[in-house]
């Protein structure tokens, strides 16, 4: 069974429908998976989800969540499914402890009925259950606004970029916490413009101008990434990049952490790659096999 | 000007009451030097960056940047230095033209200065056709180019990055840091905030502020040695989960 189905989501804006947020977008998201969307800001995340969570109505296309229709069954949609907006939208002049209480009575429910299901995340917030959300660090907003979007036991829950902005430790973390309510049967649909996070998912699609460019495992879309790819660093990190983008063999090179990745247009190539990195032994040049990440994938689905 | 030295910070730190957001940090930056200032959130980035622009006044400490005081000669500070955020960078219902033209105009540059700059901002980002539209109808990734530009409008000797790439697209955000390298290669002194640890390693040294502290500062290649890390993100969280003080 089915979580999510979007079938040819057409979503445009503008008064001649000049701007294509959305471009015939399709695709399921089975029961329990956690889905991700991986794109830079303007790719369609918000409005895919704004449409999925019967905020916003698609020009054309279907789409069901949880066996119901977004337009025909919008009520029965919004009892069920729970929803992180990108921007903080909590109450900042209730306390953490009144925002969870009104989420829960609009819900018809209890902080105590539904406590077993945030326990993880709202402990670590509850020494602060006094104090005004609007007073909370960006990394407590964030859990306050995760332990609301859930206090109802949603089915699906949907997560707006949450963690953009927030540092390399808090997003560890927050994935560690999605991955705790995964395992409780809730099927999530989270967006990041961060390609690192796209391994963390079950599967996840690459969204850009509105358009899918892939959609497969984080393994899967890795595996499609056939071209040869190598790690080429040393002195003078700008000039070499300049030197390899003008090699025959070479199809693309960017730079890539410490090294620049370096995409070989076929097998044969790495011969070539080989003799200028000898050549430049005394900016001591070196090359090394190195396997793609979604990034890679990204950049190249980008440029095709 | 001490020698090349851009910034000097000498124990610089604010406090509010009883709260030490930026502690006693010390460090210096070179001309022409991209300097990666990281830090987990919370860590006192914000407020020591809102110092060294002379935007907010020292508790203690000295501080220098492009020969200025920030106590006496905050007002010197602002006029010689570029500022980006992504958060705010241009404004949306100008024209391309209109935002160079009143970024020009509020630094004082000559109606000749402005026409000349312009025009050659504009064949560099290859813009020429777009120069007349509205800032809102051009795509993120230029929008985010084009502040860069009109950041260093007015060239400035330093360029003040506060997360400049964020939720910018793979190619991009590579074309974007491909910009900062060009700056720094004309001299532009490049002092940046990122959350891309691959970014940190862009970087000709890095400092990483820890609970108002800087714990570390040095070349990514000597930081990955003393840490044993095999990238700047094991170096970042080592530190990073040193941190004691609430994330803000």
């Amino acid at each position: 069974m089915h979580s999510v189905i979007v079938e040819n989501i057409i979503k445009t804006y503008g008064k001649k429908k000049e701007v294509a947020a959305l471009s015939a977008i399709s695709f399921e998201i089975p029961k329990g998976e956690l889905f991700g969307l991986i794109g830079p800001d303007g790719a369609g995340k918000t409005t895919l989800f704004r449409i999925l969570t019967t905020l916003l109505l698609a020009d054309s296309g279907n789409a069901r969540v949880d066996g119901f229709d977004v337009v025909k069954e919008y009520k029965s949609i919004r009892k069920r499914v729970g929803y992180m907006p990108g921007k903080f939208s909590l109450y900042p002049d209730l306390t953490v402890e009144e925002n969870l209480n009104f989420f829960a009575t609009i819900f018809n429910t209890s902080i105590s009925e539904n406590y077993d299901l945030i326990k993880d995340i709202y402990i670590q917030i509850e020494p602060f259950k006094k104090r005004r959300a609007g007073k909370l660090s960006g990394g407590m907003k964030q859990k306050l606004a995760l332990s609301c979007a859930l206090i109802h036991r949603p089915s699906v829950l949907f997560l707006d970029e949450p963690t953009t902005g927030v540092d390399a430790v808090s997003r560890k973390e927050f994935w560690e916490m999605l991955k705790g309510l995964k395992q409780q049967g809730i099927t999530i649909l989270v967006s990041t413009p961060y390609m690192d996070e796209a391994g963390l998912c079950d599967k996840v699609a690459l969204l850009q101008n509105g358009k899918i460019l892939s959609i497969h495992t984080p393994q899967g879309i890795v595996d499609d990434f056939s071209d040869p790819l190598w790690a080429v660093k040393s002195t003078g990190m700008l000039h070499l990049l300049n030197d390899l983008l003008a090699l025959e063999a070479v199809k693309d090179a960017y730079p890539f952490g410490e090294f620049h990745h370096v995409v070989l247009k076929n097998e044969s190539g790495k011969k070539e790659l080989e003799q200028f990195v000898q050549s430049r032994a005394k900016d001591h040049a070196v090359m090394q096999a190195v396997k793609p990440d979604i990034e890679d994938c990204f950049i190249s689905l980008m440029k095709n | 000007m001490t020698g090349d030295k851009v910034i000097t910070a000498d124990k610089l730190t604010k406090r509010y009451g009883d709260f030490v957001a930026v502690d006693h940090i010390s460090f210096e930056v070179h001309k022409g030097e991209i300097f990666g200032f990281l830090g987990a959130n919370g860590a006192g980035k914000t407020t020591a960056m809102r110092m060294l622009c002379g935007l907010s006044l020292p508790t203690s400490g000295k501080a220098t940047v492009a020969g200025f005081d920030v106590y006496r000669e905050n007002e010197k500070i602002k006029q010689n230095i570029g500022y980006m955020s992504q958060k705010f960078s241009l404004y949306e219902d100008l024209t391309v033209k209109e935002n160079m033209r009143f970024y020009g105009g509020i630094y004082g540059m000559s109606d000749a200065f402005i026409k000349n700059k312009t025009a050659s901002i504009l064949d560099q980002l290859h813009l020429q056709k777009e120069g007349n539209k509205l800032v809102k109808a051009l795509p993120l990734g230029w929008k985010q180019k084009l502040a860069f530009s009109v950041a260093i409008f007015h060239e400035p000797g330093i360029v003040f990055l506060d997360e400049p790439t964020g939720g910018v697209d793979p190619v991009t955000r590579r074309e974007f840091w491909n910009m900062i390298y060009q700056a720094s290669e004309s001299g532009i002194t490049i002092f940046v905030t990122t959350h891309y640890m691959d970014e940190a390693e862009y970087c000709n040294r890095v400092s990483i502020m820890v609970d108002g502290k800087i714990e570390a500062l040095d070349s990514p290649a000597q930081l990955k040695k003393i840490y044993e890390a095999g990238s700047m993100e094991d170096v970042f969280l080592q530190l990073a989960r040193k941190a004691v003080r609430a994330a803000d």
